[in-house]
C-alpha cells in the first residue's frame, strides 16, 4: 500500500465535491439539504486547503481554511433565517415555486 | 499497511459514505445526522494531514452550531418530507452524470498534476516571509503556529471574519424578526405619557338608581 500522499486527500475531496455537486441537482425542493449539500462542498474544499497547506508545508492555507469555514457558518445562519422566513410566508418550503421575487 | 494509511481509509471512507447518505436519505433528520457523522470523519483527516486546530474547529463550530441549527429548522418547519422527496429519480440521471463527469475531471487533474520542478527546491528553502512549516519537530505547534501568523500577518482577514459573523448574526435577526399583533405587553412612552384625565372618569350618579 503506497503512502497517503497529497494525491489521497484531493481525490476524497473531489469525491465530496461531486456528492455536494448531485445533492443540490437531486433534491431539487428541498432547501434544507440544498443547504447541506452547499456545506459538503465547502467541507471539501477546506480539505483541499489543509491538504496542500500540509504539502507546501505553508500555514496560510490553514488561515483560508478558517475563513472558508467562517463564511460557512455565516452563510448557513443566513440561508436558515431566509428558509424560516419563506416558510412563514408560504407554509411550505418548495423552492420550485419560489416566485416572490418574480411577481 | 500503516496505521496512518489505515485511519485515513477509514476516514475517508466514512466521510464519502456519510455524503452520500447526506444526499439520498429520506428523512432530513437523518440528513443532518449524517452531515455531522461528515464532519467529524473530516475532522479525523485534517487530524491526520496535522492540522488539529482545524479539527477541533470543525467539530465546535459545525457539530455544534450549524449541525445543531440544521436540525433546529427541520425539527421546527412543519413539511411533509416524503412528498419533498419526489422528483429524486427524476433529476438522477442528469445529477449523477454532472457528478460523474465532475469526480472524472478533478481525478484526472489529481492524476496528472505535478508541481514544477523548482518546487521542491523552493520548499527546502523557504523565503523568511514564508509562514512557518506545519511539520517542524522543534518549531511550535499547530495551534500556537497558527495563531503566530493569524494575529500577525492576517490580523486584518481575523478581523473581516469577525465581521462576516457580526453581519451574519444581524441578518439572521432581521430576518426573522416579526412583531405580531393581538401581544399584550408594556409599553413606557405611552404609560409615561398618559395624563391625568384620560385615567378617571366622574360620573353623576342619580340616588336610588346606580350604575348602569
Amino acid at each position: 500500500m503506497a503512502e497517503i500522499g497529497l494525491g489521497h486527500y484531493l481525490s476524497v475531496a473531489a469525491v465530496m465535491f461531486a456528492i455536494g455537486m448531485a445533492g443540490i441537482f437531486l433534491n431539487r425542493k428541498n432547501v434544507i439539504v440544498i443547504l447541506m449539500s452547499i456545506e459538503l462542498m465547502l467541507l471539501s474544499v477546506n480539505i483541499n486547503f489543509v491538504a496542500f497547506s500540509q504539502f507546501l508545508g505553508d500555514l496560510t492555507g490553514q488561515v483560508f481554511a478558517f475563513m472558508v469555514l467562517t463564511v460557512a457558518a455565516a452563510e448557513a445562519a443566513v440561508g436558515l433565517a431566509i428558509l424560516v422566513a419563506f416558510f412563514r410566508n408560504r407554509g411550505d418550503i418548495a423552492v420550485e415555486d419560489a416566485n416572490l421575487m418574480k411577481n | 499497511m500503516t496505521i496512518s494509511a489505515f485511519a485515513f481509509y477509514v476516514f475517508a471512507l466514512a466521510a464519502v459514505a456519510s455524503g452520500l447518505m447526506v444526499v439520498a436519505s429520506k428523512n432530513p433528520v437523518h440528513s443532518v445526522l449524517f452531515l455531522i457523522s461528515a464532519f467529524i470523519s473530516a475532522a479525523g483527516l485534517f487530524v491526520l494531514m496535522g492540522a488539529e486546530y482545524l479539527a477541533m474547529v470543525l467539530i465546535v463550530v459545525y457539530v455544534g452550531a450549524v449541525a445543531v441549527l440544521f436540525m433546529f429548522v427541520v425539527m421546527m418547519l412543519d413539511v411533509d418530507f416524503v412528498e419533498m422527496k419526489q422528483g429524486f429519480l427524476q433529476y438522477l440521471p442528469i445529477g449523477g452524470a454532472l457528478a460523474a463527469i465532475v469526480v472524472f475531471e478533478l481525478l484526472l487533474v489529481v492524476a496528472v498534476w505535478a508541481f514544477p520542478s523548482d518546487t521542491e527546491l523552493a520548499l527546502a528553502h523557504p523565503s523568511p516571509n514564508a509562514a512557518q512549516t506545519v511539520t517542524d519537530p522543534n518549531g511550535p505547534n499547530n495551534i500556537e503556529a497558527i495563531g503566530l501568523i493569524l494575529y500577525t500577518d492576517y490580523v486584518h482577514y481575523f478581523q473581516i471574519a469577525g465581521i462576516i459573523l457580526l453581519i451574519a448574526m444581524i441578518g439572521a435577526i432581521i430576518l426573522t424578526f416579526r412583531t405580531r399583533d393581538g401581544i399584550k405587553k408594556q409599553d413606557a412612552a405611552v404609560q409615561i405619557g398618559r395624563k391625568r384625565e384620560e385615567g378617571y372618569e366622574l360620573v353623576d350618579i342619580k340616588p336610588g338608581q346606580g350604575l348602569s
